[in-house]
């Protein structure tokens, strides 16, 4: 048979209808292009797309159950290797791990690997309403901070062990980023919905309104009689860029304007979260964060949006594909530019005024690309001379964020590194007894799947330590 | 969900509540906040803790019926439900080794004032309390000042009671008269806020205030309480969540916290309405 060379293509909403919406950009494959594209898989022996997924799903023997036209049996196999298949099918950056290590993609386009994925997940959701049932207990207790991506997967390979797990969540809703930060248009919320309520039914218990480091802390946790802790508070205070003007109204972190549209749900208009829309938006960022920053505020009404990133598009880290989308849909690209002060308005006649302290501008400076710096990444350096000037309402800064302090601040003994993310080893073990940790509470700002695999190895140590406990107590 | 156990007007547009929360109320102290939502729809705001009862796990609340939140809050009765309650946040007054202290307290501001003074009275502090309002329909808590306070100054703008003037003026002639004191806290409107630290600053006397500004989270994670403080010529920006909500009143920037506070204006004023509308409508179906 002739080996197909490209990747199907998803059926995707235009670029001029979706960019005024917030539905989901792109549709899930139909059931026939998406056996047609399982097809195109070698089944090579070496499996080298398994080794590139940070949870090491078994990719060929899912893809083969979909040739076969069982998609429960593949949905089986991956769930044996991810908690949330119908959000990794979406948000993984596939192109940098699985599908990059594609034999086919040596040559031709490798396998599309997460649209299968989240073809096989979306399918189990849409047709299966059956729940997980309970699992027999085994008498173990386990704490989670944070709902999160990390905390859920720890939470659910544990509680497949049968270990009673209670998750701790600081905000109203179980979710972290995916339901705060990623925008409903790349991952809807039903989908999040969805696979909490799966681990709900495995019998985990989701308290929310709880702060840990605040309304309890990790020690007052081990008193309550958790055996082991994980900790996936994930990252913290947002960064900003130090220069003059950030305090003017109508600039933002990319964290408190995704959480006022996303968590507080500013986008459907029916809340009383307000936002700032509609106008002209610069955001200054090149991350996956500043794409759904930029694309939000576009879909919220924005006239004009610009990213602002200091780099050239070779080095942007946004993926691929989030970078096309946003191209796509009219975001105005001014890479090779870096801020320099926001501007804002100032009645000099009227100290009253009510647009006195709105942003109206901002003051930027082209860049170039000098020598490589100790990653080996170009660094950027300003052009002397070469400032101007974007007239803009709103400004969101998306240059990432750095960890929370409140875990760190209430628990002795619990080491971090020098930019305040917790110190963990191999197993994922701090260097506290018992209390694990992973995700951006470790790592700093980094992808779902990242912060799953960090939830996965945690829960196996955590596992392993419980039951070398127990037999040395029989 | 969280129940209100109690709930009176103490003046026409200020309500406290008391709240059924145990963990929040077993850890609060003086200072710190909690984040409030009341129903699916609303906000996240922030309301700084006016007392506990750790006995009974209830949370005090005092708050302004001036936006949306608070209006449908206001509308919830003794026996209704909260949807969501969290804390305590923030770090808490720091009253350690204070001996002689003013307490200066503005509008609402005083059911925030009231808990640190509590606390440093527990503590064996002499306190002098300055507690001003706009006129006496809008007094609230001076029994409860006068009780933990060694000294009690009534202010009202119009002077319908106590001495007609604003907060700053019997500080003023405090400190000209010679008192000296370990600390000044000033909690109420910026405005105010900004003139205690304006009137202080020349005596020399330590000066904190608490800020309460716009926040989602309150865990250090949305970055919309930031505010800038002005320290050895430098800029420095601060978190109200998790490096507040007090700060030194000679360092906090307190005009761009006045701006920032106002960002939401007008939406807000819309949200108001609507909420007022909402609410009419309601009784008149009833």
């Amino acid at each position: 048979m002739a080996i197909v060379p490209k990747k199907h293509p998803l059926p995707t909403q235009a670029p001029e209808i979706r960019a005024h919406n917030f539905r989901e950009v792109a549709a899930v494959y139909p059931e026939i292009i998406a056996v047609t594209e399982a097809e195109r898989c070698l089944g090579c022996k070496n499996r080298p797309c398994v080794a590139g997924c940070p949870v090491n799903i078994a990719i060929p023997d899912f893809i083969k159950k979909i040739t076969e036209s069982d998609y429960e049996g593949a949905y089986e196999i991956i769930t044996q290797s991810s908690s949330l298949p119908a959000v990794c099918g979406r948000v993984c950056p596939q192109e940098t791990q699985c599908e990059s290590k594609c034999t086919l993609g040596i040559k031709y386009e490798p396998v599309a690997i997460g649209r299968l994925e989240r073809f096989v997940a979306d399918r189990h959701n849409e047709r299966s309403q059956m729940l997980p049932r309970p699992i027999k207990p085994n008498g173990h207790v386990v704490a989670v901070v944070g709902a999160g991506p990390s905390g859920l997967t720890c939470a659910g390979d544990l509680a497949k062990k049968g270990y009673k797990v209670t998750i701790f969540e600081a905000l109203h809703a179980a979710g972290g980023v995916l339901i705060y930060g990623i925008p409903e248009f790349r991952l809807p919320k039903s989908i999040v919905e969805k696979e909490v309520q799966t681990l709900k039914a495995l019998g985990v218990e989701i308290q929310t309104d709880i702060v840990i480091g605040k309304t309890l802390t990790i020690d007052e946790l081990f008193e309550y009689g958790y055996e082991a802790i994980f900790i996936g508070s994930g990252a913290g205070l947002p960064n900003f860029m130090n220069i003059p003007g950030e305090a003017y109204k109508g600039v933002y972190s990319a964290n408190e304007f995704l959480t006022r549209s996303n968590l507080m749900k500013a986008y459907r208009g029916e809340t009383e979260t307000p936002i700032m829309k509609g106008g002209k938006v610069a955001v200054v960022g090149g991350g996956n964060v500043a794409m759904d920053a930029a694309r939000t505020a576009l879909r919220l009404g924005a006239e004009h949006v610009y990213i602002i990133y200091r780099r050239s598009m070779e080095e942007i880290p946004a993926r691929r594909e989030e970078v096309e989308h946003a191209q796509e849909e009219g975001i105005d690209f001014r890479i090779l530019c870096n801020p320099t002060e926001i501007l804002g308005y100032k009645n000099p006649d009227d100290p009253r005024d009510p647009r006195n302290g709105f942003v109206t501008g901002i003051r930027c400076i082209r860049m170039e690309l000098g020598e490589p710096d100790e990653k080996g990444r170009r660094r950027p350096v300003p052009v002397e001379g070469s400032e101007f000037t974007l007239d803009v309402d709103t400004v969101i800064m998306a240059i990432g964020t750095s960890p929370n302090p409140l875990i760190k601040n209430t628990t002795k003994g619990l080491s971090v590194n020098s930019r305040g993310g917790i110190i963990v080893n191999e197993a994922g073990l701090t260097s506290r007894d018992d209390v694990y940790a992973g995700g951006d509470a470790v790592t700093g700002a980094a992808t779902v799947i990242s912060a799953m695999g960090a939830g996965k190895l945690a829960a196996k140590s955590i596992d392993a330590m419980i039951m070398n406990k127990d037999s040395k107590n029989e | 969900m969280y129940r209100i156990v109690s709930k009176r007007l103490l003046n026409p547009t200020v309500a406290q509540m008391e709240i059924d929360a145990p963990l929040v109320a077993r850890k609060a102290q003086a200072g710190q906040f909690v984040i409030l939502r009341v129903n699916e729809n609303g906000e996240r705001i922030p309301l700084t803790i006016a007392g506990t009862d750790k006995k009974e796990g209830t949370v005090k609340i005092i708050f302004q019926i001036i936006g949306a939140t608070t209006k449908h809050l206001s509308e919830k009765n003794e026996g209704d439900y909260i949807l969501n309650f969290v804390g305590p946040l923030g770090n808490p007054t720091e009253i350690e080794g204070l001996k002689k202290v003013c307490v200066i307290g503005g509008g609402v501001g005083c059911a925030i004032a009231l808990p640190v003074v509590q606390a440093l009275r527990d503590n064996g502090a002499e306190i002098t309390s300055i507690i001003g309002f706009r006129n006496k329909e809008l007094l609230i808590l001076e029994e409860e000042f006068r009780a933990a306070s060694d000294v009690v100054r009534v202010m009202t703008d119009d002077g319908s009671y106590g001495e007609k003037g604003t907060v700053t003026q019997p500080l003023k002639e405090l400190l000209d008269s010679g008192e000296r004191f370990d600390m000044i806290f000033a909690i109420g409107p910026i405005i105010m806020m900004k003139f205690v630290s304006l009137t202080a600053k020349p005596y020399g006397v330590p000066l904190t205030v608490s800020m309460n500004p716009i926040m989602i989270d309150g865990t250090g994670m949305c970055g919309g309480c930031r505010l800038t403080l002005h320290r050895d010529g430098k800029r420095l920006m601060k978190f109200a969540c998790v490096d507040g909500p007090d700060f030194n009143g000679y360092e906090v920037d307190f005009d761009e916290s006045m701006s920032r506070g106002i960002m939401y204006f007008e939406f807000e004023h819309h949200a108001y309405d609507k909420a007022c509308n909402l609410i009419r409508k309601a009784e008149g179906a009833n």
